[in-house]
């Protein structure tokens, strides 16, 4: 077969991505008919930023998703005859090209950067919501009650923030460090606020419905336990949540340090929205503090929330990214951006394409992320 | 005002007290120990000789009494061998045990020595943040003019081309880290591919001679993921005044647009970006991290990187030292400087 010419890649590359197209499609599509119908979603393809924004984030959305489509070869798979050939190199036994070119040990380069989007996209996202909650559950009552317990929680959160974040995860990413237990033991203080927070969420509301309560609070104790066993001590009877050692230790490092930023964000809007009419008439209901924080001061700050959830899902991938070029915590066949533009790093000058491909794609997720987030602010701000 | 300073000097102190235990900790965990042994001492030890090395040097005391060593509180470890020999923490090989001091932790200026370097490590990070402190000196003298002034201009029309213009860009630098930016710039314009070569790709030469050809590039990509950021805080905030009351009375007492963004929004204007300019210390101290590893320019980032890679760890203590210094120092002028900038704030 002949090399592929930089039109021939183009076309070849189109093709290879039309599910993602179709999906794209359908789904703008649908958005803009329904777009009066959809709240703060529609609003957002009232704007072109906004639109850029959504069509990038759900670009690499369905890659991850359609990835097993998309590839065109395997990503781990090396072949000696490709190393750090130029985008184009036909594979050896009509195969196909190797699209993007090959890296320094032979392998795909095209197929590791989607196999990377499905692997970034399955840890930021889940790591975010985990550092929201664990957010959430300390830096409300710290906004509401205040005193000692905002005076301690706060002096612990400024504790993390004024570490580097390199040197926190070069001591908390070590294969050393999972002898000792510690990240076990992060983990199953980090794991547990989601199930404190949502019993405390169902409690609160439905504590004079016992029946409902007790289905809610009962399922989510259940599973919640279940899934904390599995993830945290990988002490999952039936085997359905684990988490590799490897994994866990980034994950349970990336929610640590995002969390502080989370809890000073949630802090500062609860002191601010503690002050309004609803939460007095709340108090003067004889609502607990737990509800009023949870049900009244929570869906009032959800605004700045939604848009600093978008702008952090971007930071933990450039964290994570971050993690992987300094080859931490993840293993070296891993085909995650950071470690790939880590490894392509070293023969930049002669052959750049494997390193310059997930770099582009790292790129754009997060600079889709950050459009999205602005565009969300600029349309709440508009009611 | 000076109760103020005085309370965040002692939660400062508080912090850093309490960071250093946490490095501390962390670094000398059983297996980072067991390492140094095994490099120290004899790389085929084992078990029995290791817990062995670690009693005759002292390091299987409890962690606080350490602590409290290393800190310079507490008396440094003594021993006397069968020999007769005094060793310890504070005797320097070949030295009169007796002359010894009894203190010596880093209160008393003993850092202690880089198992990766063979030197003091004082020594070596004064030359690593000598070199760094070059490079911070450039970061900051491109990234602060560059960014106030596209957030000035982005700020004092809102909504213009020019506006929507700068924006997209600051937001593009701010999705760009600073490993996608170097790789990104290394490629284009030091790479035989792309054929520009007008820099160099490696800062490894302005360690002697810094010259725009090789310090350029590692300068522009710490300097642009600031950029971005401070230039939209500048934005967001220049926009905000230019909205307020008493500019639009300037403009309708008739004074030149210029005049006014020059002499009555800019000066309002920059109180917020100062806070941010002194916050992103921290984050600078990553983008060197990035950068140095990446252009192997061998400054303190680069420094953190081998001794946290090596097991180093007198050396990675004292990084951290600096590094939370650093951080807590900044984040202390930017509260009093924001107090002080600010009127309203500093008469209540």
């Amino acid at each position: 077969m002949e090399n592929l010419s930089w039109g021939g890649i183009f076309l070849t590359i189109l093709r290879q991505f039309l599910p993602v197209w179709i999906a794209l499609v359908v789904t703008f599509v649908l958005s803009i008919r329904l777009k009066r119908r959809l709240g703060l979603y529609g609003k957002l393809f009232d704007s072109i930023p906004g639109m850029i924004g959504l069509a990038l984030v759900f670009f690499w959305i369905f890659t991850a998703l359609f990835a097993d489509l998309i590839v065109t070869h395997d990503p781990l798979a090396q072949i000696a005859g490709l190393k750090n050939k130029a985008p184009g190199t036909p594979a050896p036994g009509d195969r196909g090209w190797y699209l993007f070119g090959g890296d320094n040990l032979g392998r795909d380069v095209f197929s590791r950067v989607v196999m990377g989007a499905r692997r970034v996209l399955s840890i930021s996202p889940a790591a975010t919501v985990f550092a929201f909650i664990v957010g959430c559950t300390l830096g409300l009552p710290a906004g509401y009650i205040g005193g000692r317990l905002d005076a301690a929680l706060s002096f612990i959160a400024n504790l993390v923030l004024a570490f580097p974040v390199i040197l926190l995860f070069y001591l908390l990413v070590t294969p050393e460090i999972r002898d000792t237990g510690i990240p076990v033991v992060m983990a199953a203080v980090l794991f547990l606020f989601p199930v404190v927070f949502f019993t405390t969420l169902f409690n609160s509301r439905f504590h004079f419905q016992p029946f409902r309560r007790n289905l809610y609070v009962g399922v989510t104790l259940a599973l919640g336990l279940w899934a904390w066993a599995g993830l945290a001590f990988n002490a999952d009877p039936l085997g359905v949540f684990r988490m590799d050692p490897n994994l866990l230790n980034v994950f349970v490092s990336v929610v640590f340090v995002n969390a502080p930023t989370v809890f000073r964000i949630v802090r500062g809007l609860t002191m601010d929205i503690r002050a309004r009419d609803y939460v007095a008439a709340a108090q003067t209901r004889g609502e607990g503090p737990w509800y009023i924080m949870l049900w009244e001061i929570l869906p009032n700050a959800r605004g700045p929330l939604i848009v600093d959830f978008c702008l952090r899902i971007g930071y933990t991938t450039i964290l994570l990214g971050t993690l992987g070029f300094f080859g931490l915590g993840v293993s070296p066949e891993s085909p995650d951006w950071g470690s790939t533009i880590n490894d392509g790093r070293k023969l930049l000058t002669i052959a750049p394409h494997p390193a310059i491909v997930p770099a582009l794609a790292l790129m754009s997720l997060v600079l889709g992320l950050n459009m999205l987030a602005d565009a969300l602010r600029e349309e709440s701000l508009k009611d | 005002m000076l109760t103020f300073i005085l309370r965040r000097v002692l939660t400062m102190i508080l912090t850093a007290l309490c960071l250093t235990f946490i490095v501390f900790y962390l670094t000398n965990l059983p297996p980072n120990l067991e390492k140094l042994a095994k490099s120290e001492g004899n790389a085929r030890m084992g078990d029995a000789e290791v817990t062995g090395w670690l009693d005759k040097n002292g390091f299987s005391r409890p962690i606080l009494l350490r602590y409290g060593e290393w800190l310079g509180i507490a008396p440094g470890f003594r021993r006397t061998d069968d020999t007769g020999l005094a060793t310890g923490r504070c005797i320097a090989r070949g030295t009169d045990p007796a002359a010894a001091p009894r203190f010596c932790g880093i209160l008393q200026g003993h850092w202690g020595a880089s198992t990766v370097f063979r030197q003091p490590v004082q020594q070596v990070i004064a030359t690593s943040l000598s070199l760094t402190g070059l490079l911070m000196f450039w970061v900051m003298a491109l990234m602060v003019p560059a960014s106030l002034l596209i957030g000035v201009l982005a700020g004092m029309r809102e909504g213009s081309r020019l506006d929507r213009a700068l924006s997209t860009l600051s937001i593009t630098t701010t999705a760009t880290p600073e490993y996608v930016s170097g790789v990104i710039l290394i490629v284009v314009f030091s790479s035989s591919l792309v054929g520009l070569k007008w820099f160099k790709g490696n800062a490894t030469g302005a360690m002697e001679h810094a010259t725009f050809e090789n310090f350029f590039l590692p300068v522009l990509t710490i300097a642009l993921y600031g950029i971005g950021y401070i230039a939209r805080m500048t934005r967001a905030s220049m926009a905000e005044v230019m909205t307020a009351q008493y500019i639009r009375t300037a403009r309708l007492k008739g004074v030149r647009f210029r005049d006014v963004v020059l002499k009555h929004a800019l000066r309002n204007a920059l109180i917020a970006p100062f806070t941010v300019i002194m916050l992103q210390f921290p984050w600078l101290l990553n983008g060197v991290v990035i950068v140095e590893t990446l252009f192997s320019y061998k400054g303190f980032g680069w420094t953190l990187v081998q001794a946290a890679g090596n097991n180093d760890i007198d050396l990675l203590l004292g990084c951290s030292v600096v590094a939370v210094l650093v951080v807590l120092l900044t984040q202390l002028i930017s509260d009093v400087g924001y107090v002080f900038l600010n009127p309203r704030i500093r008469v209540s």
